[in-house]
């Protein structure tokens, strides 16, 4: 990497920076700005005695200036302590520790279903080899874009399982018990992104290198995995973020359909239960991993594609 | 020899997916049609509920409850014996109340933030934008889940939420615009011929820099009824016993086993808005193109 490269590098890496802090920030302040008494907003719903008040206050430093407890926070989210949830009476890096397994498995069946499904269809049904089938999917990916995913989930849920009896109701029982979550997490995903990838390798058809490489005989597949698609990969690494945000936001809600444990029975029980501290933290470790995951995905495009890099 | 046949069709694609741009709109014709004739029916749905379903949606039937679709109760009743179509049409009101509300938040903070950062001067600008990149930054849902944790599940928090997360994208584009238009050369010479800057901040910078923002809001508008019901459905927006259709997919769910209508009816009726505010947003988006080409 030259020097140019690096500067560009470190560029994006201090603006994720600042976003982050900017995201700890506002999270920090949208409590404080909560109407009514701070140590109220922090308990919620748990218990309520003089002692926990005044953990309360010693932990968050509120009975200090107020600039000292905004960077003691800062200090102590930079440390990986997220502080106790008073609702559950534990650390909340343990609560949510426990809890990330199912829902990172779940993810990731989801995010790597979700990739493979859009570039078969964005392969399959890219130029204009196949009109109606083409026709057929861009109308599916409509309709699975505009589902509510919970939606997908119980329609999943009524025919293979209280129907057929081919999956598991509830619970996360085994593998077979994965499945339906995973494809219902997967479907939007593959539907918006089965989208983008198509139009950016209808683009990269257009492109006079496509040319090329027909007229030196190259095979229409090859041609399309090779050149085509790989053109349009790009774009959709810009994605990344999207992706993430949609599987942690999907993940609350699916669980909740299939009745898995994972972060997003957390969260829920978090915000019916008014626990800030666990909200606060989910909010800000997701806001975190968009930003890494952001950064890593500009990354990625700097250095795959020379273009930016020369700009 | 097989190669030159292979490669001449393939080849002719390049020519034919140029005009593909302008071919679809012939077909989306009748997708078009659709949309708005649901939506209309949506729309009187909203306005005079009655006029499509005259009984009471929280009228409850002890001796008719969870019955199946039938000429009577053509969308079937639920655990209580109510019209699930009676209530699927009462509820549009409120869902659409919702997603119109939000949008409207959404639409003007975004204009008037966007406006604000591409008018002021670096500081002002990059302290907006960065918020508003952080913003970006948390979740969608998370994010309105947090300030509902905060201010309490209910219709106006969900209003709100929805409106401040979907916010940020109507002030990028805004605050992008605003500053293309404010170094075009007709605001340059407003500018010399001494126009007072709200005059020329309304008269000629505004109108220029919302151009995408109506196809957004429209889009927009499809995104936020998908949220609020994402969010009533884990109970965060309006309450039972109200008919607003996440609610309603909520309630459903713990009879799925039973009377599948009383979810999947109501939950097809937000996929077909939302889809019909998509199919709308991208035709109009289309035409634009097309006229500023």
């Amino acid at each position: 990497m030259g020097r140019v490269q690096l500067r560009a590098v470190l560029r994006r890496v201090a603006a994720g920076v600042v976003v982050l802090w900017v995201a700890a920030t506002a999270a920090y302040l949208a409590v404080l700005a909560a109407p009514g008494d701070t140590v109220d907003t922090l308990i919620g719903d748990g218990a309520d005695t003089p002692q926990i008040r005044a953990a309360i206050i010693a932990e968050w430093g509120l009975d200090r200036p107020a600039l000292l407890q905004y960077l003691d926070y800062l200090w102590r989210l930079a440390h990986g302590d997220l502080g106790r949830s008073y609702l559950l009476q534990r650390p909340v890096a343990e609560v949510i520790g426990e809890q990330l397994a199912p829902t990172l498995i779940l993810s990731l069946a989801a995010a790597t279903l979700g990739v493979l499904l859009a570039l078969i269809i964005a392969a399959v049904t890219a130029g204009d080899r196949r009109p109606w089938l083409r026709r057929l999917s861009s109308g599916t990916e409509l309709l699975l874009v505009s589902t509510p995913p919970f939606l997908i989930g119980l329609v999943l849920l009524s025919v293979l399982s209280f129907r057929l009896g081919l999956f598991p109701v509830a619970g996360d029982a085994g593998p077979r018990a994965l499945v339906l979550p995973a494809v219902t997490l997967a479907l939007p995903i593959a539907g918006l992104l089965a989208q983008v990838l198509r139009d950016g390798v209808d683009r990269a058809l257009d492109e006079p290198f496509v040319l090329t490489a027909r007229a030196r005989g190259l095979r229409e597949g090859v041609v399309l995995a090779r050149h085509a698609l790989r053109h349009a990969l790009l774009p959709a690494v810009t994605l990344a973020g999207w992706l993430f945000g949609t599987l942690l936001g999907g993940a609350v809600i699916i669980e909740q359909v299939f009745g898995r444990p994972g972060l997003g029975q957390v969260t829920l029980t978090a915000v019916t239960g008014k626990d800030m501290p666990v909200v606060l933290a989910v909010v800000t470790l997701s806001a975190a991993v968009y930003v890494v995951v952001n950064t890593a995905a500009d990354l990625v495009s700097l250095l795959v594609d020379p273009r930016l890099r020369r700009s | 020899m097989t190669v030159t046949l292979d490669g001449l069709p393939a080849g002719a694609t390049v020519t034919t997916s140029g005009q593909a741009a302008t071919r679809p709109r012939r077909r989306l014709d009748i997708g078009l049609l659709a949309a708005g004739a649901y939506l209309t029916v949506l729309l009187v749905a909203v306005l005079w509920p009655a006029a499509l379903a005259p009984g009471d949606p929280l009228a409850a039937d002890p001796r008719n409850v969870l019955s199946a679709p039938d000429s009577g109760h053509w969308f079937g009743t639920d655990n209580l014996g109510r019209d699930v179509w009676t209530r699927v049409v009462h509820g549009a009101g409120h869902s659409i109340t919702i997603a119109v509300a939000a949008t409207a938040i959404a639409v003007g903070g975004g204009v008037l933030l966007g406006l604000l950062a591409g008018l002021t001067h670096r500081v002002a600008d990059e302290t907006l934008s960065r918020t508003l990149d952080a913003l970006s930054a948390f979740p969608t849902l998370l994010l309105a889940m947090l300030f509902i944790a905060i201010v309490g599940p209910g219709t106006v928090s969900l209003i709100i939420a929805i409106g401040l997360v979907t916010l940020p994208r109507h002030a990028r584009v805004v605050r992008g615009l605003t500053q293309l238009v404010r170094r075009c050369g007709y605001v340059e010479q407003a500018v010399t011929f001494g126009l007072s800057r709200p005059r020329l901040v309304l008269r000629h910078i505004l109108p220029n820099a919302i151009g995408p923002i109506p196809v957004l809001a429209v889009i927009g508008l499809g995104e936020a009824v998908l949220i609020a019901a994402g969010l009533s459905f884990l109970g965060m927006g309006p309450q039972p016993p109200s008919p607003e259709w996440g609610a309603m997919l909520s309630e459903g769910r713990n009879y799925l086993h039973v009377a599948w209508w009383m979810t999947i009816l109501p939950g097809l009726a937000v996929t077909a808005t939302v889809v019909s505010l998509t199919v709308l947003g991208r035709h109009w988006q289309r035409r634009l193109d097309g006229r500023q080409r």
